[in-house]
C-alpha cells in the first residue's frame, strides 16, 4: 500500500456518558454508551460500524455530529478538533458533516414542495443567488436520479423510494465531505435495499464522499465497507479491513456475530450456534472484559483486567486470548 | 403428508380512496401437517393479508373477500359459522406470533395474568367443559390449577428463567428476546395444529434471532405443529423452513422445497430476488422498476413489467401452476431451468 492519506475523521478515546437519575432527580449512576473509542476514517473510505442494539453505535455517530457533546476524548475532523467548538464555529463544520437517518424521506416537511425543501440548506449555509442555488439543486436532483419536474411536487406525491432520494439530495446540496449513515437499510426489502446501496455507491463516486456506515446487518457491511469496527457495550472489540475480519474473525464476539447470520445455501446456523444470553444492561457493565459474561473463552483474568486493543494479524483486537 | 390447510383462489380487495386495491389475486397455498412453510416476498406483496385472511381477522369494512376458500382440516373457514370458528379455530387450532413483541402485551398487567386470561378462553382443557366460558364467568379451580401448571411448563420450554417469578413481572421487565419467547409460549399453549408467525424475528438482533429460530424450530418439530412463517428475510426462511412460497404483488409465483427453492429457482422473480441479497463478492444487483400499484395492477402475470423474459402472453394471461418436480410448482410461462446463480 502507498503512504496512507491523513484521516478525515479521527476519534481519540471518545466517550459519551449519560446520567441515570432516580425519580427524584438524584443522580444514581452513569450509562456509559460510548466509552473510550479510537477510530480513523480516511477520505473516500467507507467504515462500517456494527454491533447489537444498545452497543452505542448510534450514540457514537450522534456525538461525532455534535448532537451530543462528548464527555471525554477528541473528535478531529480534517485535522481540527471539533468536539468542543463554540456554537457559532461549530456551525461552519456542520455543512461538511451530514447525518442520514434510517428513512431520510420521513424527515421531509409535508407542507413544503420539493424545490423549497432542497433550497433551504443552501439558503442557510451559503450566500448563493437564487439562480445559482437553482442550478445546484437541479444538478443534485439529477445525481440522485429524479426528474426536474419533481421540484413542484409535494413529498406525499412521491413514492417511498423517491422520497428517500429527495431526503438524500437534501443532505448532498451542501456538498458534505463526511456522511454518517445510521441504519440506512434496516426494514427494507432486499431488492429495495440493493437499489439504495447502489445509489450510495454512485453518490460516493460522484461527490467524493466518505461514509461511516452504521448497521447491524453484516452482509450489507461486507458488501459496502472497506473497513469494519465491531462494537460491544460502548467499546470497540475488533477493527480492521472488512475482508480480513470476515475471513478470520479473531475476537470471540465477532466470531459469534458472524456465525449468527443466516446464510443461504450454507450450513444452518441454528444447528450449531452457541452464543447464549443477551447483552448485559449498559448501566451495569461487567468488570474487566465486557464480553466475558457471554464469552466461551472467559477465564479469571478476563474479570480482573480489561484487554486493550492490540494489533494482531492485520487488525486490532481487544481480547486476552484471541 | 396429510393436508392441513389449503387456500384456493383467494381474492381479497381493500377499499382505498382511489378505488379497490386487489391485494390478493387468486392465491393458492398448501400446508401439510407438521410442515414449516415460509411465505416470502417484499413488503406490500400481501403476506400479512394472507396470514390475516387465514386467521379471519381482516379489518372489517376495509377488506372484502371476493372469492376462493380457506380449507382447514377439510372445512372452509370462510363459509363456516363465525361463532364456531371463534370458539374452535381462532386462537385454539390456529394461533399467532406477532411481529412486534413490544406492543403485544398490555403494559399494565403482569404477564402471568395476561397468559392466564388467554388460558381461560383458549386452554385445550376448556373443551372438556359443558358450558363455554363467559366474560364474568368463574374460572373452574381444577382447570385453573392444571392450566397454571401448563403455563409454567411452557415457560420452562421457552427457557424463561424462574418461570413462577417471571409470571408476576410486568412486560417492561423483559427484554425483546424474552418477550418473543413469551409470545412463542403463548402460541404453543392452546396446543394448536397451525401457528402463523408474522415476521417474528425482524425486531431482534442477529444473535438473539439465531437463538429464537433454534428454539422455535425445536419446539414445533417436537410437537408436530405446522407453521406458516412470513418473512422478508430470505436467510431466516432458509434457516427455518421445509418449504418456501414466494409472493409478488398479491400473486403466488413459486412454491418449492427449501433446497430446490434456493438451489434451482425457476421463476425469474425468485431468481432476481435471490440475486439482490448482498453476497460476499460485494456486487449489488437490484431489480429495475418499482412494485406496481395494486389499484391498477398490470394484467396477466403481475411481474411482467419488470421481467426480462416477458412476452405478449405474459401481459394477457396469468400462467397456470406448472409442476416441475415433486412439490416444486411455478406460475410462469417461461420458467428458467438452471441452478441458482447461473444468470436469469
Amino acid at each position: 500500500m502507498s503512504a496512507p492519506a491523513a484521516p478525515l475523521l479521527e476519534l481519540v478515546d471518545l466517550a459519551r456518558h449519560f446520567t441515570v437519575r432516580s425519580p427524584f432527580g438524584r443522580r444514581v449512576g452513569w450509562l456509559r454508551a460510548v466509552d473510550g473509542v479510537s477510530l480513523q476514517v480516511r477520505p473516500g473510505e467507507t467504515l462500517g460500524l456494527v454491533g447489537e442494539s444498545g452497543c452505542g453505535k448510534s450514540t457514537l455517530g450522534k456525538t461525532v455530529m455534535g448532537i451530543y457533546p462528548p464527555t471525554a476524548g477528541e473528535i478531529r475532523f480534517a485535522g481540527r478538533e471539533i468536539g468542543r467548538l463554540p456554537r457559532r464555529a461549530r456551525r461552519t463544520v456542520a455543512r461538511d458533516l451530514q447525518y442520514v437517518y434510517q428513512d431520510p424521506g420521513a424527515s421531509l416537511d409535508p407542507r413544503w414542495k420539493i424545490g423549497p425543501l432542497l433550497h433551504e440548506p443552501l439558503r442557510i449555509h451559503t450566500a448563493l443567488t437564487r439562480a445559482e442555488r437553482d442550478r445546484e439543486v437541479r444538478a443534485i436532483l439529477a445525481a440522485v436520479g429524479l426528474p426536474d419536474a419533481h421540484l413542484d411536487l409535494y413529498p406525499h406525491e412521491l413514492s417511498g423510494g423517491q422520497q428517500r432520494r429527495v431526503g438524500l439530495a437534501r443532505i448532498l446540496t451542501l456538498r458534505p465531505r463526511l456522511v454518517i449513515l445510521d441504519e440506512p437499510t434496516s426494514g427494507l426489502d432486499v431488492s429495495v435495499q440493493a437499489s439504495v446501496l447502489k445509489l450510495f455507491r454512485s453518490l460516493q463516486e460522484t461527490f467524493a464522499l466518505t461514509y461511516v456506515f452504521i448497521s447491524h446487518d453484516l452482509s450489507v457491511v461486507r458488501a459496502m465497507c472497506a473497513g469494519i469496527a465491531v462494537m460491544y457495550l460502548g467499546k470497540i472489540v475488533e477493527c480492521g479491513p472488512t475482508a480480513r475480519v470476515f475471513e478470520a474473525p479473531r475476537h470471540p464476539y465477532t466470531q459469534s456475530l458472524l456465525a449468527a447470520v443466516p446464510r443461504i445455501g450454507g450450513r444452518r446456523v441454528t444447528w450449531d450456534f452457541a452464543l447464549e444470553g443477551e447483552p448485559p444492561n449498559p448501566r451495569d457493565i461487567p468488570s474487566g472484559c465486557r464480553f466475558r459474561t457471554r464469552c466461551p473463552l472467559a477465564q479469571a483474568r478476563c474479570a480482573a483486567e480489561e484487554p486493550p486493543l492490540r494489533p494482531l494479524d492485520g487488525r486490532t483486537v481487544a481480547c486476552h486470548f484471541a | 403428508m396429510a393436508e392441513l390447510l389449503a387456500v384456493r383462489g383467494l381474492r381479497v380487495d381493500f377499499a382505498t380512496d382511489r378505488g379497490p386495491a386487489q391485494v390478493l389475486d387468486a392465491i393458492n397455498l398448501d400446508i401439510a401437517a407438521g410442515e414449516v412453510v415460509g411465505l416470502v416476498g417484499e413488503s406490500g406483496c400481501g403476506k400479512t393479508t394472507l396470514a390475516r385472511a387465514i386467521l379471519g381477522i381482516l379489518p372489517e369494512g376495509a377488506a372484502r373477500i371476493r372469492g376462493g376458500e380457506v380449507r382447514f382440516r377439510g372445512t372452509d373457514l370462510l363459509t363456516q359459522d363465525p361463532a364456531i370458528v371463534n370458539e374452535r379455530v381462532r386462537g385454539r387450532a390456529i394461533t399467532f406470533i406477532p411481529q412486534d413483541p413490544f406492543s403485544s402485551f398490555s403494559p399494565l398487567f403482569p404477564v402471568g395474568t395476561q397468559i392466564m386470561d388467554l388460558m381461560k378462553w383458549k386452554s385445550p382443557r376448556a373443551r372438556e367443559q359443558a358450558r363455554p366460558a363467559a366474560l364474568f364467568g368463574r374460572y373452574p379451580r381444577g382447570r385453573h390449577r392444571a392450566d397454571h401448571e401448563a403455563v409454567l411448563e411452557a415457560l420452562r420450554a421457552v427457557q424463561i428463567p424462574e418461570p413462577a417469578r417471571a409470571m408476576r413481572r410486568l412486560p417492561h421487565e423483559f427484554s425483546g428476546g424474552q418477550r418473543q419467547r413469551l409470545m412463542i409460549a403463548m402460541a404453543l399453549l392452546p396446543q394448536p395444529d397451525l401457528i402463523i408467525a408474522d415476521e417474528p424475528t425482524t425486531a431482534l438482533d442477529v444473535t438473539i434471532q439465531a437463538q429464537i429460530l433454534r428454539l422455535l424450530r425445536a419446539l414445533v418439530k417436537e410437537r408436530g405443529v405446522s407453521v406458516l412463517f412470513t418473512t422478508h428475510d430470505l436467510g431466516t426462511a432458509h434457516e427455518l423452513c421445509d418449504r418456501v412460497v414466494v409472493m409478488y404483488a398479491g400473486q403466488e409465483m413459486e412454491a418449492a422445497p427449501t433446497d430446490a427453492f434456493f438451489g434451482r429457482p425457476a421463476h425469474p422473480y425468485t431468481r432476481r430476488l435471490l440475486e439482490s441479497v448482498p453476497g460476499p463478492d460485494g456486487l449489488i444487483r437490484d431489480i429495475p422498476g418499482e412494485v406496481p400499484s395494486l389499484v391498477t395492477p398490470p394484467g396477466g402475470c403481475r411481474f411482467h413489467p419488470r421481467c426480462d423474459h416477458a412476452t405478449a402472453e405474459c401481459r394477457v394471461e396469468r400462467p397456470a401452476p406448472r409442476e416441475l418436480a415433486e412439490g416444486h410448482r411455478v406460475r410462469c410461462h417461461h420458467p428458467v431451468d438452471a441452478p441458482a446463480g447461473a444468470g436469469a
